[in-house]
């Protein structure tokens, strides 16, 4: 297999875009990752369109023919590719497969949702769950993840406190991204003093119903060095499913899957946790985050929380996590989730993050979830001058 | 919920109808076409235990627009005497009487109403024992 490399990106503005439809939001990303990476459209030979459920949310199936079209791109092979909410993450492995086997030179990976379109977003989001033996039942996603936090809390001795400690460290973060849905600090009385939504959860634990799209772009390794600029190669890619229903899990405070598709990305890269300068996770709740850095191996089981507290994964801390904002405070359309966090890692090792830069960031890792995690992707990227 | 994916879990819903593994014995709940176990693809029907105790849980504030009646209610993981496990709500308990390890029985009732064109929908949910 060949070297790959990201060589660009692009991303809209994440929020409630009432007057932007799903064709345009994707096609901007794709013209803003064209114009980042330094190349023309005739160039791109494929795309992998990362996307949840346009079918649900805006009455539209069949993407990949009226994106590329609005993008511009007409023409060329085009797939769109569905994990629930770890879509971009599997359409960006999609994409590097494709580049790496040799089949092509330049393929884009995108991701798109557009939530705000007046579809009951719960129950669009719901069908990423088990529809006959979870949602039938009244399961919402906050409940889902709710559960996992209560037995968390119940094994760990996690608090609420802990959990709204993750909000206002994005939130933090976030509002040093332009580019954020919700780019205002909160505290942490904010977080406890919000609306339940599933207890243990709050309102403020909860990721955004977002509209937004993210693109970037993949090349062989030759070609991002001819182009002159710093080689962001792609080191590791891991990839794994587990079941959709959170209770056919033996233990219902973890989230195996994520742990199965780092050892893969790991294993591939050579790489382990400490090797690595910052992550993007998949924080589409607070708990999410403090279970997904645990079973990355970036902290022991039940150790995250009081890491969290402490400042270690804020940014200046020991491992800065999700320097985006991540879901909570960026956004979080599902499907471009994933290729937003391969975005933020593109640019945070090119040295173009702005007032959120980590210092000398030299290799970065993205968590991409689908569900209650019944799907992850895990990326590992690694820049060179 | 249209009313043929209704029907066809009807046995599971009304009579918690489980398959066992005619091979190694893994009972599925719903039953499956192949043992996620063995990969063998015979099973015969057993009934599920309807008593158990809840392995997790929250109280759902905010639901989906058909199951707005009904808030708050409490959702829970229960886990039955031979282990099988299923998510349900607890009907019939004031919130904070729900918690881990609390003891549970499955019992019928109607699950929500659906919009006016659908059918009634009915199943499983526990009560605090
Ligand atoms: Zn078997």
């Amino acid at each position: 297999m060949r070297d790959v490399a990201v060589i660009g990106m692009g991303i809209t503005k994440f929020g409630e875009l009432w007057r932007s439809p799903l064709r345009d939001l994707h096609a901007e990303a794709v013209a803003d990752c064209l114009a980042d990476a330094g190349i023309e459209r005739r160039q791109v030979q494929s795309a992998w369109i990362g996307c949840m459920s346009s079918g649900l949310f805006n009455g539209q199936e069949h993407l990949a023919s009226i994106l590329t079209d609005y993008a511009g791109l007409a023409g060329i092979a085009a797939t769109r590719v569905e994990s629930a909410c770890a879509s971009g993450g599997a359409a960006f492995r999609a994409a590097w497969l494709e580049v790496a086997s040799g089949a092509s030179d330049y393929v884009l990976a995108t991701g798109v949702e557009k939530m705000n379109d007046g579809a009951d977003a719960t129950y669009c989001l719901s069908t990423a769950a088990d529809q006959e033996y979870e949602v039938y039942h009244g399961v919402t996603f906050p409940g889902l993840y709710a559960m996992i936090a209560k037995a968390h809390m119940h094994k760990w001795g996690t608090t609420r406190e802990q959990l709204a400690d993750v909000a206002v460290k994005n939130h933090r973060h976030g509002a040093l991204n332009p580019k954020a849905q919700f780019p205002q600090e909160i505290t942490r009385a904010t977080v406890l003093g919000a609306v339940m939504v599933a207890s243990p959860l709050g309102l403020f634990d909860c990721s955004p119903v977002s509209d937004g799209a993210a693109a970037v772009l993949l090349a062989p390794v030759e070609v991002a060095r001819a182009l002159g600029k710093p080689v962001v190669r792609i080191l590791g890619s891991g990839h794994a499913t587990d079941t959709i229903a959170l209770h056919d899990r033996a233990d219902v405070s973890r989230i195996p899957v994520v742990q199965a598709a780092a050892r893969r990305a790991f294993a591939m890269a050579g790489v382990g946790p400490r090797d690595i300068d910052l992550v993007e996770v998949h924080d589409c709740f607070t708990i999410a985050e403090l279970v997904c850095l645990e079973e990355l191996g970036f902290f022991e089981p039940g150790k995250a929380a009081a890491a969290t507290s402490a400042g270690e994964t804020a940014l200046g801390g020991r491992i800065p996590v999700n320097t985006s904002g991540g879901l909570k405070s960026k956004g979080h359309p599902v499907g471009a989730t994933g290729i937003a966090q391969i975005a933020e890692l593109y640019e945070q090792l090119t040295g173009k993050a702005g007032k959120r830069q980590v210092k000398d960031a030299r290799r970065g890792l993205a968590q991409n979830m689908g569900g209650s995690g019944g799907s992850c992707t895990v990326h590992i990227l690694e820049v060179s001058r | 919920m249209i009313s043929p994916r209704y029907h066809r879990e009807i046995p599971q819903r009304y009579r918690l109808e489980a398959g066992r593994c005619a091979d190694c014995g893994e009972i599925h709940f719903p039953p499956r076409a192949v043992c996620r176990k063995c990969g063998a693809r015979e099973s015969t029907t057993v009934v599920l235990p309807n008593r158990g105790k809840v392995v997790t849980c929250t109280v759902v504030d905010i639901p989906p627009a058909e199951f707005d009646d009904q808030k708050p209610y409490v959702n829970a993981i229960v886990e039955l005497e031979n282990g099988v496990r299923l998510t349900c709500m607890v009907a019939e308990a004031p919130p904070d009487a729900v918690d881990i390890g609390t003891e549970v029985e499955l019992i019928f009732r109607r699950l929500r109403c659906g919009r006016e064109w659908e059918v009634l929908q009915y199943g499983y949910k526990a009560r605090v024992v």
